[in-house]
């Protein structure tokens, strides 16, 4: 396939996939805003008005950045594990297997289309976080760098789930028992340094909270760990969980007899 | 002339450890209207599902137009279309986005997928559907739109597993001659049925495949050769409450009206009418028992059964 053609068969499998996750908004676009601004109301305004400063700012201030990457871990997660499933279950993955795309831009395809929503989602969350703070924008080139990298990162995650999910049980599993701890865990409702420091160093082996952390650092200037160090640990895990996926569609796992 | 589908050696093992194919070789021409037939589980959809990569083989090699399905899988699935079996598009999408993305998928542009798309939808008879989901489409407009999205971009090959399967009789020969028209106009296709007048109807070549290894492969004029005895069912009249006696002939009678005639290749049908019209039998009406592919598709099938239990047994 030429350039033109492989351009134009990973807009197709992208377009495709904003059109699913538009066409079912009140699935995909609608419940991160509700349960979001309830956290927004409960874990800021309710609760964060008792808890005082966090990191040398406003409990709310602290917790929206962590909020948002959140919602941007999920749905990107969500998007490619449940859409893959599905074109696995529905057997219309076939379409693409007999079709000359190749993997990468099958992977490449379903992983931006993940990232959108991550993206999206994010943004819809941003725009109500500014109902209840003022966010403020410490280096906008790492929020925007980071908060991309991390929807691509667990859209990558989502796609394997899905090439081994074998029941809608098995897509659900991944996020509720290790995706879900993870990110609670990761430091979006508080600041590491209140652990003692056995659990500060156990923290440290979470991916989440480079990100989280990362994103706080971009928004309000403040981290509990080395950017530096988040970047490559975040770029690294993409480039394995990248390369898995690759093998997994070259070997046919999942998808192949 | 151009080969369009060329397989060698081809060999497959399930992980069960299932042998489905046990090395088969075979080669459609271009142009050709290729039968692929067997019992279930002979192979065939094993064998197609290789050809559209949808199975991964053991070992042999599969080239589509001398594109080689290992080395030059791009070129080759470009010129390959495949209907499946079963049903395998998005339910939740409408009819017209199905054909515009899987043209996408072959870098087709979108204004180009459109015009084709309603092409194809018009002359399948489904234009009028594009707009509704695929999942509100009956069985036979299901099976149409997957004929439709196989030829978005215009392969030179074409497989149909099954194309019919479920399709009631008049649409299934509106569907015969769109497949004749879209063979006459050039494309090479490659067909499974378990209807063998659908087979016999259609096809220039036929393959037979049994237990993973192809025990026919010639043109469906010489296999028709091969058929040494026909039964034909004779309506006859006045009644009878005894058999007919025909010389030459083995003769049943079923019922009081009707006879089944087995007749040899070389004897002819004439001795039949006049020595039942000697013993003043009219024959109102004529048919064959049986499809006559059907009659030697069975005997070919029993055959290499008899020959596998035959060689088990010498084995013990």
């Amino acid at each position: 396939m030429s350039n033109r053609e492989l351009f134009i068969a990973f807009w197709t499998i992208l377009v495709k996939e904003i059109r699913r996750f538009t066409r079912i908004w009140a699935q995909t676009l609608l419940p991160p805003a509700i349960t979001m601004t309830l956290y927004f109301i409960i874990f800021g305004n309710l609760i964060g008005s008792r808890i005082g400063q966090m990191g040398g700012f406003n409990y709310m201030e602290f917790i929206v950045p962590g909020l948002i990457m959140m919602s941007v871990i999920t749905n990107s997660y969500g998007n490619v594990v449940s859409s893959f499933y599905s074109t696995k279950f529905q057997r219309h993955i076939e379409e693409l297997l007999v079709s000359p795309t190749p993997n990468w831009i099958i992977l490449s395809g379903y992983v931006i289309g993940g990232s959108v929503r991550g993206l999206l989602v994010g943004l819809i969350v941003t725009v109500l976080s500014l109902f209840f703070t003022d966010l403020y924008i410490h280096n906008f080139w790492v929020i925007i760098s980071v908060v991309f990298l991390t929807a691509i990162l667990f859209s990558l995650g989502g796609f394997i789930n899905a090439v081994f999910a074998n029941s809608f049980d098995h897509i659900s599993i991944i996020p509720t028992f290790v995706l879900t701890p993870l990110t609670y865990l990761g430091g979006v409702f508080y600041s590491i340094t209140l652990l003692p420091e056995f659990w500060q160093n156990v923290s440290q082996i979470n991916p989440i909270l480079y990100m989280v952390n990362t994103f706080r650092y971009g928004i309000l200037g403040v981290s509990d760990i080395n950017i530096g160090v988040a970047y490559a640990m975040i770029i690294g895990v993409i480039v394995i969980l990248f390369s898995y996926s690759m093998y997994l569609l070259n070997t046919g796992k999942g998808i192949r007899q | 002339m151009t080969t369009a589908l060329s397989i060698k050696d081809l060999r497959k093992v399930y992980n069960n450890g299932f042998e489905a194919l046990k090395g088969i070789s075979f080669d459609v021409e271009e142009g050709d209207f290729f039968a692929l037939l067997g019992p279930n589980g002979a192979g065939k959809s094993t064998t197609l599902g290789i050809v559209s990569s949808l199975v991964n083989k053991s070992s042999g090699q599969v080239e589509v137009f001398g594109y080689n399905l290992d080395t030059d899988a791009s070129k080759a699935k470009c010129e390959l279309g495949v209907v499946p079996q079963e049903f395998n598009f998005n339910m939740f999408e409408k009819v017209e986005d199905i054909l515009i993305t899987q043209a996408g998928y072959y870098g087709i542009p979108a204004k180009e997928a459109k015009k084709r798309s309603e092409f194809y939808l018009r002359k399948l008879g489904l234009w009028d559907k594009r707009d509704g989901p695929s999942r509100s489409l009956s069985g036979g407009m299901k099976r149409r739109l997957m004929i439709a999205r196989a030829l978005m971009h215009e392969p030179r090959l074409l497989i149909l597993d099954e194309p019919t399967a479920g399709v009631d009789i008049e649409l299934r020969r509106s569907m015969w001659e769109f497949l004749r028209e879209i063979n006459a106009r050039g494309t090479t296709i490659i067909l499974t049925t378990h209807y063998l007048e659908e087979a016999e109807s259609l096809c220039r070549h036929i393959g037979i495949i049994d237990r993973g290894t192809i025990i026919t492969n010639t043109s469906m004029r010489e296999l028709l050769q091969q058929l040494n005895t026909e039964t034909f069912i004779l309506d006859i009249s006045p009644a009878q409450s005894q058999c007919p006696k025909l010389e030459g002939y083995q003769v049943t009678l079923q019922g009081d009206h009707t006879l089944l005639v087995d007749v040899e290749k070389s004897q002819g049908l004439t001795r039949v009418f006049a020595q039942l019209s000697e013993q003043g039998v009219e024959v109102t009406s004529m048919r064959n028992k049986s499809n006559r592919l059907e009659e030697l598709f069975v005997s070919l099938v029993d055959k290499t059964l008899e020959d596998t239990a035959k060689g088990d047994s010498d084995n013990e």
